[in-house]
């Protein structure tokens, strides 16, 4: 068995399993085909329904990524085949010629600016041209160019060349070849993700002209890093549309083109597109053409009605049949309107096709050759009880390669992965990963002894600074022992020349003046420590992004400015003392609250990967929502389900079950919680590094609503599922949706009920085939690859109806008046069973909320980290959270996020000790007052206060003060920014060291003259 | 250029003249609008130097005072959108410290354009330089700081 993975993938689904395997223990191997890992959501502007910038949530992802010492990347590489076992597989990789040394390009773009070849961007959908060298986009990882090889007039015609002229670091190599490599792994995660539907096949909707284009083409229309810096313009005149339509569901549900699943987020993303292109311009019309409004998700709902509401954006319900071209390329559209029943043709100055999200090529030819079984649809199959678990032992599958599915899931489904292969592996975790290993630090002499390296970034820097001029500046500043210049401070011979320098002239302060800390700290921090250096003792003074590159046509003022940024960085970091972090233990022990079906899945995972859990219910018996369930929609028995389940957590022996119990105390912080729980009127102690919240949600009761409670043939829904367990003797049945939901006192959609209705739609219909099955809908909701139940209903002759909500229902003696959208008629259908099928509601929350001090949302569930890359943590660190309780969802949603949490738990209790953050605030308890201000401020509960006895002369005293916990500390320095003795330091921030920043500027820069050496003041 | 034009009154005085600002960012948001500037190369007046603290709840009033102090003519505080900030409300408790700030300022007699307060999320270049400018543009119309200690340009 190996200790390794192969992620096979690199956008966020595969990321987001490398960063969990390798944070977990394992070595983990990331193939990526494209040139830059980060996929789709790399293109995108914003994503729903937060809005978002993508890439502003990506992008650090990306570089923890490339940073990982356990991730091994393998980008633009082909995966040929999979062979072997469970623990022990092979895996074919063939590394394609980028024609460019990854090692030595440092992706200063020379070589880009200089090609005289230009193609298709791709980052761009093909809106905007790049060059045959290329890096994909600003933000790519790894910042390394690539050589378009179809395009490159070198390696086409043997001619140009100019790309290895320019190249500084000599990385050009034209005589690359593929290389074939076999990597050994443990286990195999497989991110193959999907590729965006190619509407040129449905001829209708005329793609050949400029302005149809896709909604992907769109996004890049609306962002600012696209084709048009984010101004939406027509491509035929580049003039600003006034009337823009969406057409949904191009490429999706469409039984004639074989797409019958519904791609899941594209109601969604054409909400944010028209949202976002409102905001860009207030004028613009905007219409969405639509079957169903699919707004399942947390937060969609609202998203859509504020479109409607806020942003004037319609929608109307119809599948436009065709789009035509007029005269002088005019474009209308032909729709008949569902809801009137006219025919109309409208024009529009461009239609964007929201297109679906088909299975990825090499998702297939990867099945094909490895043996792995696709579901109907093409996608990777799985079952609902092991959502992320292929055909093949030991390959799990994640993201959209498993089906459509938004980033939220994707990244679950992700980390759900990530803990199936570690439960596997989990006997040889650690084996494989990399510690770094550092030198001993050197004795700090009190001197400071300030080194400066000074950086051309090629010509991004040095065409517009004289560096020369700076470093020259550098050399007459307090404290400066050495200073140089460097082409570009960031390549791997830099690091060496840095650590040279830095031995030879006993440095113990190093300050970089090259791009931003915000992706280049850590690497001259590690640099500096590889020498011997605390890495506190490093200042990088930022004169790219916010110098050369702001101020290109002022070469003389961006000069100044830069010996200023340095004089800047030198005057602070003379001050800079080394810092720690800290170890402090952790119980490797999980608490799990909740044992329904999330809550088992989460406990067993944790289990499974070698680490003791306590898990609580408050029930009798395990087993919660599910227990209440006669039938999966798969035909599988929930019974059956739960009761394999509960027979592995029960005989687990890495599992405690606590029945009838809740969680009453618990205090401590990540890696060190200690909690009381109360079981049957005694309470007992429990321990633990981490904690997962599954608590579930409830079933809305609709009191006083559609004659419920007063007639006794209307029903909720999860009645009728128990109902029938056995035949029912209804003849005629009639489902009313949304009820409860979708409403103004509930305004988010209950995501299951609409396959939950159609799902017993279909067991009514197949006991029974002459009962009369009528589902009364807004929007029918069976998302994904459940269109397949929506559409098995309506072939077994369900009557689907469509009301509107300014025109419910009503339940009258025994029947139900609807009033048919499509018709425009009122029907009366007699039913002799009326089934109102009523959302999840948040249970009870508020006692974990208070416990933990974790957020609620507005409609009292778990509000997660961030909504689209955190689904399953907590801003909190250490606890996480699974199920029903974050928002209504599916079964087998709900064992994936539970798997995931589990994973996310299992990067906590994998380590051997928690690291705190080095610059964290310390008070000096000789100034401190004990006022408790810091307590206030700090959302992490990092101080607290503490009794010490005073001895002054003759009197003793007890008075209060203050300490704050390392590991809790984030180092924010809002406390030290509050406390109002000054008695506590945000080290590396203190105000001393602000303070002679702020000094070093006023006192401006002094000219020098390099002639004589002699230096002035001029202010 | 308007806008120097427009300071016509004022012009001899400050002809040529290069305000000094200073500028707090936290690290995650607005520190990373003026790298997105940089990268979307939206050009900025060379007025401005940038502090870089972690979350604008860092920001101690002192601070801001100790720039003008110093000799800053005028004083930026900035951070993530409001429900933005990496560490759950820092910029929540800047906005406080602000509305303190803004009095004071006010009670030295130092024009209010001197202390200005913007969120900025990290893909906001085009705002963060749009702000750069129109400080720069405002303060080159009011001149040097009164606070300006004598020897500071
Ligand atoms: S981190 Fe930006 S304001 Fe707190």
């Amino acid at each position: 068995m190996k200790g390794s993975v192969a992620v096979v993938g690199g956008g966020i689904a595969g990321i987001q399993a490398a960063l969990d395997l390798a944070d977990s223990g394992f070595k983990t191997y990331l193939i990526e085909s494209r040139p830059s890992i980060g996929g789709v959501m790399s293109q995108l502007d914003k994503t729903f329904p937060t809005n978002d910038c993508a890439m502003c949530i990506l992008s650090p992802k990306l570089v923890e990524t490339a940073r990982h010492p356990n991730i091994e990347l393998l980008s633009y590489s082909d995966v040929k085949s999979i062979t072997g076992k469970a623990g022990d597989f092979k895996v074919k990789v063939i590394r394609k010629a980028r024609y460019v040394d990854e090692t030595k390009c440092t992706g200063c773009g020379s070589c880009t600016e200089k090609c005289p070849s230009k193609v298709a961007d791709e980052y761009n959908a093909g809106m905007a041209r790049r060059k045959s060298i290329y890096i994909p986009f600003a933000q790519a990882i790894p910042r390394v160019a690539t050589i378009d090889a179809a395009h490159c007039i070198y390696l086409t015609k043997g001619k140009c060349g100019m790309c290895k002229k320019v190249c500084g670091p000599k990385a050009v190599d034209y005589e690359q070849k593929d290389k074939e490599v076999e990597l050994n792994v443990g286990s195999v995660v497989l991110a193959t993700g999907f590729k965006p539907f190619d509407p040129s096949v449905l001829k209708q909707y005329r793609f050949d002209h400029p302005d149809v284009i896709t909604a992907l083409q769109f996004e890049r229309l609306l962002s600012a890093s696209g084709p048009t810096q984010g101004h939406v313009t027509k491509q035929t005149d580049g003039k600003v549309p006034k009337n823009i339509a969406f057409i949904q569901c191009v490429g999706s549900r469409n039984p004639r083109i074989n797409r019958k699943h519904c791609s899941s987020v594209c109601c969604m993303y054409a909400t944010k597109e028209s949202i976002i292109a409102k905001e860009h311009d207030p004028e613009l019309n905007i219409t969405i053409f639509h079957i169903d409004i699919r707004a399942y998700g947390k937060n969609f709902e609202e998203f859509y009605n504020r479109a409607q509401r806020e942003y004037g954006i319609k929608y109307i319900n119809s599948r436009p049949s065709e789009v035509t071209v007029g005269p002088n390329n005019a474009l209308s559209l032909k729709y008949e309107d569902f809801n009137t029943g006219d025919l109309v043709s409208k024009n529009f100055d461009m239609v964007v096709l929201s297109i679906g999200l088909d299975p990825a090529d090499s998702t297939h030819a990867l099945a094909k050759s490895s043996g792995i079984a696709l579901d109907d649809f093409g996608n990777i199959a799985t079952s609902i009880e092991n959502p992320v678990e292929t055909s093949v032992a030991g390959i799990y599958v994640c993201g959209v390669a498993q089906g459509p599915k938004d980033i939220p899931d994707t990244v679950a489904q992700a980390s759900a992965a990530a803990s199936k292969a570690a439960a596997l592996l989990s006997p040889e975790r650690g084996t494989l990963i990399k510690e770094r290993k550092f030198p001993e630090e050197k004795k700090l002499s009190i001197e400071p002894r300030i080194g400066v390296f000074v950086c051309h970034c090629g010509i991004n820097i040095g065409s517009v600074v004289n560096v020369p001029q700076v470093v020259e500046y550098a050399k007459t500043l307090p404290g400066v022992t050495y200073a140089q210049e460097m082409l570009y401070a960031c390549s791997s011979d830099s690091q060496v020349t840095i650590k040279d320098a830095i031995s030879k002239n006993d440095l113990n302060r190093v300050v970089v003046a090259s791009c931003t800390p915000r992706t280049h700290e850590p690497l001259f921090q590690n640099t500096c420590r590889e020498a011997g250096l605390n890495p506190y003792l490093f200042e990088l003074a930022n004169i790219r992004e916010h110098c050369s590159w702001v101020h290109s046509k002022e070469k003389e003022r961006a000069t100044e400015k830069a010996k200023g940024i340095v004089q800047m960085a030198v005057a602070k970091s003379a001050l800079f003392q080394p810092l720690y972090k800290q170890k402090v233990d952790l119980i490797n022990k999980a608490l799990v609250l909740g044992g329904g079906v999330a809550g088992m899945t989460a406990a067993l995972d944790i289990a499974n990967n070698g680490y003791h859990v306590t898990l609580v219910e408050k029930e009798k018996e395990l087993g919660g929502m599910l227990r209440e369930m006669t039938e999966l929609y798969d035909g599988k028995k929930p019974a059956d389900v739960l009761k394999e389940l509960i027979g592995k957590v029960s005989g687990n022996k890495n599992i405690k079950i606590i029945n009838e119990a809740k969680l009453i105390k618990v205090e401590g912080y990540l890696g060190n919680f200690k909690g009381t729980i109360l079981a049957s009127g005694k309470e007992l102690p429990v321990d633990f590094g981490a904690a997962v919240v599954a608590t579930g949600a409830r079933n809305l009761e609709p009191s006083g609503l559609f004659e419920y409670g007063k007639d006794s043939h209307v029903v909720t829904q999860a009645q009728l599922e128990k109902m029938l367990a056995n035949s029912i003797s209804a003849k005629n049945v009639t489902m009313i949706q949304c009820v409860g939901a979708r409403s103004k006192e509930r305004e988010y959609c209950g995501r299951t009920c609409c396959v939950d209705a159609v799902k017993n739609a279909i067991r009514i219909k197949k006991t029974n085939s002459s009962a009369n099955v009528y589902v009364l809908y807004r929007d029918m909701r069976t998302y994904g690859v459940m269109e397949k139940l929506y559409g098995n209903a309506r072939e077994l002759g369900v009557v689907f109806i469509k009301y509107e909500p300014e025109n419910p229902p009503k339940v009258q003696n025994g029947s139900v008046i609807v009033h048919d959208v499509m018709l425009n008629l009122d029907i009366e259908l007699a039913s002799d069973l009326i089934v109102l099928s009523t959302p999840l509601v948040a249970g009870e929350n508020e006692e974990i909320n208070q416990l933990f001090k974790i957020p609620l949302d507005k409609n009292k569930f778990f509000l997660e980290a961030h909504p689209k890359l955190r689904p399953v943590d907590f801003a909190t660190d250490g606890i996480f959270l699974c199920g029903s309780a974050q928002a209504p969802k599916l079964i087998e949603e709900a064992i994936s996020q539970a798997s995931a949490a589990a994973s996310r738990a299992c990067t906590i209790l994998s380590r051997k000790f928690i690291e705190t953050e080095g610059a964290i605030s310390i008070v000096n308890e000789a100034k401190c007052i004990g006022c408790g201000t810091c307590v206030t401020v700090c959302p992490y509960n990092a101080p607290s206060l503490y009794d010490v006895t005073v001895k002054a002369e003759e009197v003793t005293y007890t008075t209060k003060k203050s300490k704050i916990n390392a590991a809790s500390c984030k180092g924010c320095g809002s406390c030290a920014a509050a406390c109002p003795a000054g008695a506590i330091t945000a080290q590396h921030f203190s105000s001393k060291e602000i303070g002679e920043a702020i000094d070093a500027f006023q006192k401006g820069v002094k000219s020098i003259s390099l002639e004589k050496g002699v230096v002035e003041v001029t202010v | 250029m308007s806008a120097e034009s427009a300071a016509a009154p004022a012009a001899a005085k400050t002809d040529g003249w290069e305000p000094k600002i200073v500028a707090f960012c936290c690290n995650w948001c607005s520190y990373g609008g003026a790298d997105s500037a940089g990268m979307g190369r939206f050009q900025q007046p060379a007025s401005t130097r940038i502090i870089r603290v972690m979350c604008s709840g860092r920001i101690d009033p002192l601070h801001v005072f100790n720039a003008f102090l110093e000799g800053a003519d005028a004083v930026l505080v900035t951070g993530c959108h409001i429900g933005d900030c990496h560490y759950v409300n820092g910029n929540d408790k800047t906005k406080i410290k602000y509305k303190y700030l803004e009095n004071v300022v006010h009670e030295l007699g130092i024009e209010k354009e001197r202390l200005q307060l913007n969120w900025i999320s990290a893909s906001e270049g085009e705002k963060f330089a749009n702000f750069i400018r129109d400080v720069t543009a405002q303060i080159k119309k009011l001149g040097p700081s009164p606070l300006k200690p004598e020897g500071v340009a």
